[in-house]
């Protein structure tokens, strides 16, 4: 049910020890670069000390009791992730660190039995870096092309690329982000995967910045692979998802030789294990996976329509205010239908780094830089942008102390 | 303001809106371009040489104000020099010129791309023009170890 904003998130500040922080000059935190990692609630954190204090032992292996606890705290986290995501399938839910490391095993484990020289990949012009370069070596190395679904001026994708691209009916795979990680455009994924399943051609969702911040429902999406990180949604670093429809999984190599993922090995031929656990070679981070588990818990407290109504409140005044800011440019689509929360912008002439470290002082955390989205920025023709981003526990009160620095950097760049 | 925001002087911010030495030299004797993969700043740096001498140097690129001020005080520094006295150049000669000695380690590569730049025209203007007395590896072990 969706509650009044205030009521579900006013408290949730005090879970999160981190924000109690003070920096620089005892400037109380604000932390606005959620879409590169979020903070972590005491929930999380507690939930791997009682692991590690508990429960340690290595998981689907020994018969005593520690091994037993492991083993189900860490499938019980599959399971709510198949839940959280709505797949009905826990074989499809393959734990891998994060999305880099998925898009990278879909590159490897299928992309290379599959591709073939003069076949075509399908990117866009809006990707982080993980989305294109693991298709420029798997190309590269196959003779095949990758090729680009434009943006226009908007921050939108120009869907008449794709019907071109697609024409040549030399399409493989087509992968794209459900929200982009600089302009938070929110890809409108449902046409994408009509006109690729039409054209019989697979599709894949990076999923990271969108699944932290709205309800993303895989069976009724209909792609074929899905990755996210658990570390962008109040998770630890270094566990994450990669989901593949099970016909598709079917046909792929094994990523890593190892324990886990074999059923037989003898001298020189090996069988492979179940799935999921094909995928899973050597020992998991089982810990990391629990704690994954618990952000999974918080989430689905809170609610993740909740979740998507909170940021669309925070992004709208943000958006208000920060125009009213003379000089300072925001990057893509107002229509906060179309975009999570997620702002880049830039200010006059003043280089991103100049202004994230001037508002740094007044304890504000923004990101500047290209955000490993380089193929963007040269389509917006920057070097760089400064961006802010928020998360639940971000407030208005917040938005006015970012704003109310820019005035700092004006004054000190003499705008 | 206090602390690290103290290196937005007067100095530096008049050099990032007006940077010196900016621009290209189409026959220059020497080209290099580098960038820094953290952040996309990118430094273009031509230079003309003669008898030995930077007779001419000009920068392009984009960067924050830390990067166009270095920029532009390690040109000024590097122009009429003998390519010998340009390979002495350390980065406190640049930093000092800026007070930026305390520059925190996350913007230090931003002060000194253009001096990595510099170095390696330097060393590539030398590998093609000098004799065999010179040891490349030692150089770009040198250039290396800026940062």
């Amino acid at each position: 049910m969706l509650q009044s904003s205030e009521s579900i998130f006013e408290n949730i500040r005090k879970d999160f020890p981190i924000l109690k922080r003070k920096v620089r000059d005892n400037k109380p935190l604000v932390y606005l670069d959620n879409a590169s990692t979020t903070q972590k609630p005491n929930q999380v954190i507690d939930s791997i000390t009682d692991y590690y204090q508990n429960h340690n032992a290595n998981i689907h292996r020994a018969v005593y009791a520690l091994a037993e606890e492991a083993t189900e705290a860490y499938e019980s986290t599959r399971d709510k992730i198949a839940n959280f995501v709505n797949i009905q399938n826990r074989q499809e839910l393959i734990f891998v660190r994060g999305t880099t490391e998925a898009i990278n095993l879909v590159a490897y484990a299928w992309g290379r039995p599959h591709i073939k020289e003069g076949d075509i990949i399908v990117t866009t012009e809006y990707e982080h870096h993980s989305n294109i370069v693991p298709w420029q070596l798997l190309t590269q190395e196959k003779g095949a092309k990758l090729e680009y679904i434009g943006m226009d001026d908007n921050g939108e994708l120009i869907l008449d690329d794709l019907d071109r691209i697609l024409a040549t009916g030399k399409v493989k795979l087509v992968t794209f982000s459900l929200m982009s990680n600089v302009l938070g455009t929110i890809t409108d994924a449902q046409k994408i995967i009509e006109k690729c399943k039409a054209a019989g051609v697979l599709t894949l969702i990076d999923g990271a910045q969108a699944v932290p911040h709205m309800k993303v429902d895989l069976e009724k999406l209909g792609c074929d692979f899905f990755a996210f990180s658990g570390h962008k949604m109040l998770g630890p670093t270094g566990i994450g998802i990669l989901w593949v429809r099970k016909q598709v999984l079917e046909t792929m190599s094994p990523f890593h030789g190892g324990g886990d993922m074999i059923r037989e090995v003898h001298k020189y031929e090996t069988t492979w294990n179940d799935l999921p656990y094909k995928f899973e070679a050597g020992t998991p981070n089982i810990a990391d996976v629990v704690g994954f588990g618990a952000a999974i818990d918080y989430l689905t407290k809170i609610g993740m329509d909740n979740v998507r109504q909170h940021e669309i409140e925070l992004t709208t005044y943000a958006i208000e205010k920060l125009s009213h800011v003379k000089g300072l440019h925001i990057y893509g689509t107002k229509d906060i239908s179309k975009r999570g929360g997620v702002i880049s912008f830039n200010f006059a002439d003043v280089h991103p780094h100049d202004v994230a470290q001037i508002i740094d002082e007044e304890g504000i955390a923004v990101r500047s830089g290209h955000h490993c989205a380089q193929v963007l920025m040269e389509r917006l023709n920057v070097a760089a942008t400064s961006r802010a981003s928020f998360y639940i526990y971000n407030t208005k009160a917040e938005i006015d102390v970012l704003v109310n620095s820019l005035n700092i950097v004006a004054k000190v760049f003499k705008l | 303001m206090s602390g690290n925001a103290d290196i937005y002087h007067e100095i530096i911010v008049d050099y990032s809106r007006n940077p010196i030495n900016y621009g290209k030299i189409e026959d220059h004797d020497v080209t290099f371009h580098d960038s820094n993969p953290l952040c996309g700043d990118s430094i273009d740096i031509d230079m003309k040489i003669d008898d030995d001498k930077v007779s001419d140097i000009k920068f392009h690129g984009k960067g924050c104000a830390i990067c166009m001020a270095c920029s532009s005080v390690l040109t000024e520094i590097t122009k009429g020099k003998s390519l010998d006295d340009v390979r002495k150049i350390e980065k406190n000669d640049v930093l000092s010129e800026l007070g930026l000695e305390h520059l925190q380690a996350v913007r230090i590569k931003c002060a000194l791309l253009s001096l990595k730049v510099l170095k390696s025209a330097l060393y590539t203007y030398l590998g093609n023009h000098m004799d065999d007395s010179l040891d490349m590896d030692k150089l770009k072990d040198e250039a290396a170890s800026l940062y």
